[in-house]
C-alpha cells in the first residue's frame, strides 16, 4: 500500500504521498523536519503540533488538515491514523488500514524517553516501514539524563568561555532544554533560529529551561548557548570572544566525526531508533514483512534477511550526510 | 585503569596545549606511580608490541557481540578503526547496563595479565580477552584493543608528555627528558626516580635549544649584499647536537631525542672532540666523497641491531656547521663570522667523519642561483643562507637563517586505489594511491596523503564512494579519471616496489582537473628522473 514514486512514499489507495520530497496534491506529514514537511504541497494532513511547527516554517497560509493521534480518517479505500514516533513535538507514525491489510511507516522515532513529545506506541501490523538513520551495531544511546549531566559539567567548567553548544534547531535543541531543566534553572542564549520553535513548544506544554535571545551582550563568559550548525563559522559569532565549541548529534557515538569536524566536545544524544531500539520495535510490530529507509537500511535488509525476516529497502538510495533533524 | 580511561577522554575532549598539560599532571599527581609509569611510557609515545592480530580480535569481538562479519566490515567502513568499532558492537550489545566491576589497575592490568599473552596460546589469549571484556566500559574496552593490537597511542606529543611530568615534578623538561632517555622501563621504582629532585645529573647531556631555518619565499636579492651572507649546502640528514662534556658525549636529534648509541660509528668523532664542546649539523650517509640518499640512512636507523653490514653500506658522518660551546663556555652570542673561525680550527683534521658544511663559494645571487641547480646532482636539497652577523638564535625566528631549497619533482598521476585515512580522517577516503603507466597498464607508484583542501577532501570522498570499481577489506579500486599533480623530494629504484620506483615524501598539489587519465606521465618518464637525479639515484637496495 506505500510505494515508491518519483516525489518519494506514495498511497496510491488514497491517493496521498509520505514526506513528499517535492510538491504533490496531498501529503502526510510524519513531523516537522524540513527533509520530511517540504514547502508547496498543495494540501497536508499531520498532528495539530506538527502543524504549528509547519506554519512557523513554510508560513500560516499552508493548507493543513489536522489529525489528532489514534484519531481515524478515511482516505479514498484506506484509513489513516497517526501515532506518536518519539522522534520530536508532533512527531507521528502513520498507520494506514486498507484492503492488503495494515501498513505502519514509521517516519523518525526513537525509543527512549523524550520530555518533549509524547512517547512511541507500538503498533501491531502486516507490513512495517522502519527508519534505519542508524540501524548498525554499532549504536546505541546513552540515557539522555547522563548527557544532560555531561553537558551541564561542560557549561560549568567554562567558567570564563562561553559553551557553544550547535545542535538543530527544531527539536534537538528543545530537548536539550528540556533534559538540562532536569539538572539546573539557569537560562540559556539561545540563536534567532532556536527561539520561535522553543516558544511553540512551550505553548504546548512543555517545560524547558528559560532561554535569552542573543542580543547586544558583550560577554557570555560562563553561559550556555545553543546555536544551529549552520551558524558555525558565520559572523555571527565574532561575539563570542572566548568559548569552547560542542555538537550534539548520534553521530558523535564515532570517535573521529568529532575530531573531523574539528569540536572541542561531543554529546551523543540522538533521537533516531539506535541498533537495539529498531530491532525491538520490529519485533513488537509483529510485522511480516520490514521495509527500511535511510541511513544504512541496506545493511539492516540483509540482517534481517539473514534472520529470516521478509525485508526490502524503500525510498531513496542516498544515506543523508547526518540524519540529526533539518 | 579507569582512570587512565578517564585521562585518554580528557586528553581526547580539548584541543588545548594548556589543557592537555593540567589533565596529565593531576593524573600524576593521583595516580599511584605503577600506573603512572605505564601512563607515562604510552604518552610519550612508547609502544607495546602487538600481542593479538588485529583480525583475531575482530573476529572474537563479533562472536561475543553476535555479529556477522560482513555486518562488522560495514561498520568498520563507518568507524574507521578496528579497536573502536570492535568496542562499540561489544557496547551495543550488551544485554543490560550495569555498573561494571572495578577494573584492573593500569599496570596490574599490562604486566600481570597483557605481558604473560606473549607466551599463551591462541585458546589461552581468547579466554583471557573475553573475561577481561565482562570487566571494562566502552572506553576501556577500546583502550584493551588498542593495547592487545600494539596501536596505544594518545593525542599528545612526547614533548607535552615529558612537560607535564617536569611540571608535577618541579624540575625543568630537560632533566626529565634527559632521565627518559636510554632503556627507561616503566615501574613504580623508575617513575619515582624520573620525578625525584635535583638537577645536576642533566646537566653534562643537555643540548641547547635548535635555530631553524625558515623557507626562502622571495627572490635573494631581497637580502642585501651577497658578502653580508654565508651560503652552505642544505644537507639531507639528521639534524643533530653533538654534546661533548663531563668525559662523556651525547648524540641529541633535533626532536630532543638521544641517539647516541644508534650511531657508535661516529665514536671517533666524539673521540677527537676537546671536552667542552657542543657542535650543531647533521648526520649523514657519507661514502667517499659525497653523501648518499636519506632513504639509506633511513633504512640504517629503521634497523633494531646495527650489524656490520649496515654500518659498512651506511657509514655516517657527522657533517659539523656551527659550534655553540667551546671550552665549556657558551658562544652562542657570537657572531656566525666568530663561530665560523673558531668551528674550522675545532674540525680540522681530527676524524674523517667529523666534516666541515663548507662554504659555498659564489660572487653574486645570481651566480649561486646558478650553482643551487645542481643541487640534486649533489644530493643536497638545496642551499642555506645564514648572516654573517648574526648570534645563533633560538627556535625559528626569520631574517638571519633561510633554506633555499630545490624544486620539488612533479608528475602528473592517476588516482587508481583508496582507502580511509586515521585519526580524524578515519571516515574519510584520504590515503591515496596513484599510478602513472607503462605499457598501456597503470601501475601504482605514490601514495599520498596530504595535499588537498577540506572541500576537495569531501569532494573527492564522495566521489570514491559512488565510483568504487571492486573492494579489497578497507581499499577500494575506483574508476582511472582523476588526475594529480604530485610533488615529492626524491626518487630512487627500488627493488621493494612493483613499479621498481620509490619516490620520497610524495604529497598532493593540485588536482588537474584540466587533464584527463591519458595525459598523466609514463614509468619511462620516471625513470628519466631518476636518471637525471644522478647519485641521489643509486638507491642500493
Amino acid at each position: 500500500m506505500i510505494v515508491d514514486s518519483p516525489q518519494g512514499l506514495f498511497c496510491p489507495g488514497g491517493p496521498f504521498h509520505l514526506d513528499p520530497l517535492g510538491p504533490v496534491q496531498r501529503a502526510v506529514i510524519t513531523h516537522a523536519h524540513g527533509d520530511h514537511a517540504r514547502a508547496g504541497n498543495a494540501a497536508i494532513l499531520c498532528t495539530p503540533q506538527t502543524a504549528a511547527l509547519v506554519k512557523r516554517r513554510l508560513g500560516e497560509g499552508t493548507v493543513i488538515e489536522i489529525l489528532e493521534y489514534g484519531e481515524r480518517r478515511r482516505i479514498g479505500e484506506v484509513t489513516v491514523s497517526l501515532h506518536p514516533a518519539g522522534h520530536m513535538l508532533g512527531s507521528a507514525q502513520v498507520r494506514i488500514e486498507g484492503p492488503a491489510g495494515v501498513w505502519v511507516l514509521s517516519g523518525d522515532y526513537k525509543r527512549e524517553p523524550d520530555p518533549t513529545c509524547a512517547p512511541f506506541e507500538p503498533l501491531r501490523c502486516d507490513v512495517f516501514v522502519t527508519e534505519a538513520s542508524y540501524a548498525l551495531p554499532i549504536f546505541r544511546w546513552d540515557s539522555a539524563a547522563s548527557v544532560a549531566a555531561e553537558i551541564a559539567s561542560w557549561w560549568q567548567g567554562n567558567a570564563r568561555k562561553a559553551s557553544l553548544l550547535f545542535c538543530y534547531a527544531l527539536g534537538k535543541a528543545q530537548r536539550l532544554l528540556a533534559e538540562l531543566a532536569r539538572v539546573t534553572e539557569r537560562p540559556v542564549f539561545v540563536h534567532g533560529a532556536v527561539e520561535p520553535f522553543a516558544e511553540i513548544y512551550r505553548a504546548a506544554g512543555v517545560r524547558m529551561l528559560p532561554t535569552r535571545l542573543i542580543g547586544e551582550e558583550r560577554s557570555f563568559a560562563g553561559e550556555l548557548v545553543l546555536a544551529p550548525i549552520t551558524a558555525r563559522g558565520t559572523p555571527w559569532m565574532k561575539r563570542f570572544r572566548a568559548f569552547e565549541s560542542g555538537f550534539a548529534s548520534g553521530l558523535l557515538r564515532i570517535r573521529g566525526t568529532r575530531r573531523r569536524r574539528g569540536f572541542d566536545r561531543g554529546f551523543v544524544i540522538s533521537d533516531h531508533a539506535d541498533w537495539p531500539g529498531v530491532l525491538k520495535t520490529i519485533r513488537e510490530t509483529g510485522a511480516q514483512r520490514v521495509l527500511a529507509m535511510h541511513g544504512h537500511r541496506d545493511a539492516l535488509v540483509r540482517w534481517l534477511r539473514e534472520a529470516g525476516v521478509d525485508a526490502a529497502p524503500i525510498g531513496l538510495a542516498a544515506p543523508p550526510l547526518d540524519p540529526e533533524g533539518d | 585503569m579507569r582512570r587512565f580511561a578517564q585521562l585518554y577522554d580528557a586528553l581526547d575532549a580539548t584541543t588545548s596545549t594548556n589543557a592537555k598539560v593540567a589533565a596529565m599532571q593531576s593524573y600524576f599527581a593521583e595516580a599511584p606511580p605503577a600506573d603512572a609509569a605505564w601512563a607515562l611510557f604510552f604518552l610519550t609515545g612508547r609502544r607495546l608490541k602487538r600481542l593479538i592480530a588485529p583480525r583475531l580480535l575482530a573476529v572474537w569481538g563479533c562472536e561475543r557481540a553476535q555479529v556477522p562479519g560482513w555486518m562488522a566490515e560495514e561498520c568498520f567502513s563507518l568507524v574507521g578503526d578496528l579497536a573502536e568499532t570492535v568496542a562499540l558492537m561489544m557496547d551495543t550489545a550488551r544485554t543490560e547496563r550495569r555498573a561494571h566491576a572495578e577494573p584492573p589497575s593500569l599496570a596490574s592490568l599490562i604486566e600481570g595479565t597483557l605481558l604473560p599473552l606473549r607466551e599463551a596460546d591462541e585458546d589461552e589469549k581468547r579466554r583471557v580477552v573475553m573475561t577481561l571484556w565482562d570487566s571494562l566500559e566502552r572506553r576501556e574496552m577500546y583502550l584493551l584493543a588498542k593495547l592487545l593490537t600494539g596501536e596505544m597511542r594518545v593525542g599528545v606529543s612526547e614533548t607535552l608528555g615529558i612537560r607535564a611530568l617536569a611540571q608535577h615534578a618541579g624540575l625543568p623538561p630537560a632533566t626529565v627528558a634527559h632521565r627518559l632517555m636510554g632503556s627507561w622501563e616503566p615501574s613504580a621504582a623508575s617513575f619515582a626516580a624520573l620525578v625525584r629532585p635535583g638537577v645536576s645529573d642533566a646537566d653534562v647531556s643537555r643540548p641547547y635549544p635548535f635555530f631553524l631555518a625558515s623557507p626562502l619565499e622571495e627572490e635573494p636579492e631581497a637580502l642585501g649584499d651577497r658578502a653580508g651572507w654565508l651560503a652552505e649546502w642544505k644537507w639531507d640528514g639528521i639534524r643533530a647536537q653533538i654534546v661533548r662534556r663531563g668525559g662523556g658525549a651525547f648524540l641529541w636529534s633535533r626532536g630532543e631525542e638521544l641517539i647516541t648509541d644508534r650511531f657508535t660509528d661516529l665514536s671517533g668523532v666524539w673521540a677527537a672532540l676537546p671536552e667542552g664542546t657542543v657542535l650543531d649539523g647533521e648526520v649523514l650517509a657519507f661514502s667517499g666523497d659525497a653523501p648518499m640518499p636519506f632513504s639509506v640512512l633511513q633504512r640504517r636507523i629503521g634497523r633494531q641491531k646495527l650489524t656490520p653490514r649496515i654500518l659498512e653500506e651506511a657509514p655516517a658522518a657527522f657533517m659539523a656547521y656551527d659550534v655553540l660551546e667551546h671550552e665549556g663556555r657558551d658562544d652562542r652570542e657570537l657572531p656566525l663570522r666568530e663561530r665560523r673561525a673558531l668551528l674550522e680550527r675545532l674540525v680540522a683534521g681530527r676524524s674523517s667523519r667529523l666534516l666541515l658544511s663548507g662554504s659555498v663559494e659564489a660572487a653574486s645571487w645570481e651566480e649561486l642561483s646558478v650553482l643551487r641547480r645542481g643541487s640534486r646532482e649533489r644530493g643536497v636539497e638545496g642551499l642555506m643562507l645564514k648572516r654573517w652577523d648574526s648570534p645563533y638564535r633560538v627556535g625559528r625566528p626569520r631574517g638571519d637563517w633561510w633554506k633555499w631549497k630545490i624544486d620539488p619533482y612533479s608528475i602528473d598521476a592517476v588516482l587508481v586505489y583508496a582507502q580511509p585515512g586515521h585519526g580524524r580522517r578515519a571516515t574519510l577516503m584520504t590515503d591515496l594511491t596513484f599510478a602513472v603507466w607503462s605499457a598501456g597498464e597503470l601501475v601504482p607508484v605514490a601514495k599520498a596523503y596530504s595535499g588537498l583542501t577540506d572541500e576537495e577532501i569531501d569532494e573527492l570522498d564522495r566521489w570514491i564512494r559512488q565510483n568504487t570499481i571492486e573492494r579489497f577489506g578497507p581499499v577500494r579500486a575506483v574508476k582511472p579519471v582523476h588526475v594529480f599533480e604530485l610533488h615529492f623530494e626524491g626518487i630512487a629504484e627500488s627493488s621493494r616496489h612493483k613499479s621498481g620506483i620509490a619516490v620520497r615524501f610524495p604529497r598532493i598539489s593540485r588536482w588537474r582537473t584540466d587533464k584527463t587519465p591519458e595525459q598523466a606521465d609514463t614509468i619511462e618518464s620516471l625513470r628519466a628522473l631518476i636518471k637525471s637525479a644522478g647519485r641521489e639515484g643509486r638507491d642500493r637496495g
